[in-house]
């Protein structure tokens, strides 16, 4: 007996579009991103220092810009405060603006703490329009003392110990968003707000690696190779961990044969072939993994390692984004009569279309830029300038300038750290900030 | 094979439903059938949801049920009116629970029933709160789906099937299940969808954000966002008629007495009787939603 190819005449109205995959994408991002930072701040991984900045302001930029999808796609986003205002307790949506909000602020705060010491030099340091954006993000407060700075340290670390299991509810209850929509059996399993949350630290920790190198190049300067090591190693674990989920659910779906599983089955092998298939497993899975197996190895010329995980993260970025296509899209391509499917028209142009998704997935590395310019995102540059790593020394060749304005940057700091050495409390960080920023 | 020969050639041979062509007198024009016709009785049902959420007032302080049944149903024998359920008017504080039933065994697929649904509620052409489905039983075992016309399939331009490739052939109404445990009312995140105190799940038009959630918790696909209002948009069983002592519009203009809508509560109405003595059944029952639809010889290729 042959399914007939029918749907529900509402289903070929997909209501969920590209802006939904943005999403969770981008919370992914956030989480992930998160999740590193906290690795360095909570379990003091020491390796992780060059991009434990990063990482907070990475989650925080991406933070920012997680609601603007959900305001495109919604068809009264005049009305979102409601979800806010009147939230329904028997909805997962609802938690939305707590958890956000909740999530934000957190994210606020703790990026604030670990700058403030920055951000009080600088607002003794410049003048004009940006003195004033420094005086502002100074919150009145120019005094950073031992005890006080003590005092910022136990609430980062509070806030990081907080956060973690802040940024599983936050991508855990995306994740949970589908997983519990029983109309759906593409969606509806216990297994997908963990997936989501192992997919979404994978994605952290691959754009972590990503930015960082795209900022060691612009920068000039070279990747600190035993973080690029220690980054790819999380990585691998994780996207062992995040696809072995993936493939368990399948397999487990298709183990049990349920009723649904012929529509499912045709869904992946027809309809999803080249973005699940070849994207997702072949292209995002399977390369990734083996270019990091690769990349991992403790005596590997950090040349290959810079581009094995370069080259694997940014292909674990596009997975990460197949599989959230798959999940909203291909969950919605599926018609609930179980005997056809749907297509989903996207759209190039309008609210909703791929040049507003492209400009949404564009704002956070815009904000992220802007960020790198206004804070210092580089607190261990006088490791490279020291010649400890031994990319460094081949990398600077060419680049005279940057190795000497570093050299004596660290000149000047240590030169400033002598002259307060009676007082340390009153370290002129502006001094070394200003420096850093050469 | 007369009624298989209806089914694949013209769809039966009704003559009536005319009565289909009332409008809705409370909403000329109006975009919004869906919802309840009384707003005061929807911001009493917001109320209520916003209380428990709180958990600080006694739903004692919203005596819904009394305000929302004063214009409970007379149960009169004027034409369209709830008088086939049978029974004596309801006293105010009783409460008054619908059910629907389709017999897909009289069902001839006229689409009177859509045009009716159609014009009654203002759907938007390319959206259905209600469908008929056509099943076709291949000598061969493969089975045919496809949705009836408004037409039906006599005026269409859709070719007939030659009945002596088929083993037999039904239809089968959609609508919304009225699911007593609904999903779409579970996910709204801003209690836009909710329950009158009649069962129905009902859209607040005021507060409905568009998240189309609801479209994706809906099992049998009856939910969609409303292109002209921007809201979620369902099948209410036409409430704003049954508020009028009316029958829905589908049931209404069913010419064959396929579709039946009374009341569940009352044991003496038509369709708590039919459901005591025929055996129905009601669509993913697995899920567990409990829908208030249920149907009559119901295949199981039916989802």
């Amino acid at each position: 007996m042959d399914a007939s190819s029918f749907v529900f005449p509402n289903d070929p109205h997909v209501p969920w579009s590209i802006m939904i995959v943005l999403y969770p994408y981008i919370t992914g991002l956030v989480a992930g991103a998160f999740v590193v930072s906290a690795l360095y701040h909570v379990f003091h991984q020491e390796v992780l220092k060059p991009v434990a900045r990063l990482a907070l302001v990475t989650a925080l930029c991406f933070c920012a810009f997680a609601t603007l999808p959900l305001l495109l796609h919604l068809h009264h986003p005049e009305r979102a405060f409601n979800i806010m205002i009147t939230p329904s307790a028997t909805s997962a949506m609802s938690g939305f603006g707590i958890i956000y909000n909740a999530y934000m602020l957190l994210l606020i705060v703790e990026v604030w703490l670990v700058f403030r010491p920055d951000i009080v030099a600088l607002a003794k340091t410049t003048d004009g329009r940006l003195g004033m954006v420094y005086r502002l993000l100074s919150l009145g407060d120019r005094e950073i003392t031992k005890e006080s700075r003590a005092v910022d340290e136990w609430l980062i670390r509070a806030l990081a110990i907080a956060g973690i299991p802040a940024a599983c509810v936050l991508h855990g209850y995306v994740g949970f968003l589908f997983g519990a929509v029983k109309a759906n059996p593409w969606w509806s399993t216990a297994l997908m707000p963990v997936i989501f949350l192992a997919s979404a630290v994978v994605s952290g920790i691959a754009a972590l690696i990503a930015l960082y190198l795209f900022f060691c190049w612009r920068r000039k300067v070279s990747p600190d190779a035993d973080c690029v090591r220690a980054m790819s190693r999380y990585l691998w674990v994780s996207l062992t961990v995040a696809v072995s989920l993936e493939m368990l659910e399948l397999i487990h779906m298709a183990y049990e044969s349920g009723a649904e599983w012929h529509a499912i089955s045709t869904l992946l092998t027809e309809r999803l072939a080249i973005s699940y298939g070849v994207v997702q497993v072949l292209i995002g899975s399977v390369c990734p993994f083996l270019l990091l197996l690769l990349a991992v190895r403790p005596r590997l010329n950090p040349r290959w390692l810079t581009a094995l995980s370069g080259i694997a993260s940014v292909l674990i970025l596009v997975q990460v984004f197949a599989m959230r296509w798959n999940v909203v899209v291909g969950g919605q391509m599926l018609s609930k009569s179980f005997r056809g499917f749907v297509e989903y028209p996207l759209h190039i142009g309008g609210r909703e279309g791929l040049i507003a998704a492209a400009v949404i997935l564009v704002l956070p590395f815009v904000a992220l830029i802007f960020a790198s310019r206004l804070l210092p995102l580089w607190e261990s540059d006088e490791t490279h300038a020291l010649g400890s790593n031994p990319l460094q020394t081949a990398d600077t060749r060419n680049s005279p300038t940057t190795d000497t304005l570093i050299s004596v940057t660290n000149q000047q700091r240590t030169m400033l750290n002598e002259e307060n050495s009676a007082d340390p409390d009153s370290v002129d960080y502006g001094a070394v900030v200003r420096n850093e920023h050469v | 094979m007369t009624f298989e020969l209806n089914i694949l050639n013209n769809g039966g041979g009704c003559n009536s439903g005319d009565s289909a062509e009332q409008p809705c007198g409370d909403h000329t024009g109006c975009g919004g059938c869906s919802e309840a016709p009384d707003d005061s009785s929807r911001r009493q049902f917001l109320t209520k949801a916003s209380t428990i959420a709180l958990g600080s007032l006694s739903l004692t302080l919203l005596p819904m049920s009394g305000d929302l049944l004063s214009d409970e149903p007379s149960l009169d024998n004027s034409d369209g009116s709830l008088a086939d359920t049978g029974s004596e008017p309801a006293d105010q504080s009783e409460e008054v629970v619908y059910g629907f039933l389709v017999d897909t065994e009289r069902c001839v697929g006229t689409g009177k029933c859509l045009t009716a649904c159609r014009e009654e509620n203002n759907v938007p052409e390319g959206y259905a709160r209600t469908w008929v489905e056509r099943f076709v039983h291949y000598k061969d075992g493969t089975v045919q789906v496809d949705l009836v016309p408004e037409t039906g399939f006599a005026d269409s331009d859709i070719p007939p099937i030659a009945p002596e490739l088929v083993d037999r052939a039904y239809f089968v109404p959609k609508l919304c299940n009225q699911c007593e445990d609904a999903p779409c009312n579970q996910v709204c995140p801003v209690h836009a969808a909710f329950t009158s105190p009649e069962g129905i799940e009902l859209v607040d038009p005021d507060r409905c954000i568009g998240c189309a959630y609801c479209v994706q918790a809906c099992p049998y696909g009856v939910r969609f966002i409303n292109p002209d209002t921007g809201n979620a948009d369902k099948c209410t069983w036409c409430y704003h008629r049954i508020q009028r002592n009316e029958t829905p519009a589908c049931v209404e203009a069913c010419p064959v007495d396929a579709r039946v809508f009374g009341r569940l509560d009352d044991p003496e109405s038509e369709l708590r009787k039919r459901l005591a003595k025929i055996p129905t059944s009601v669509l993913k029952e697995h899920l567990g939603t409990h829908p208030k639809l249920h149907y009559v010889a119901k295949s199981g290729e039916v989802i």
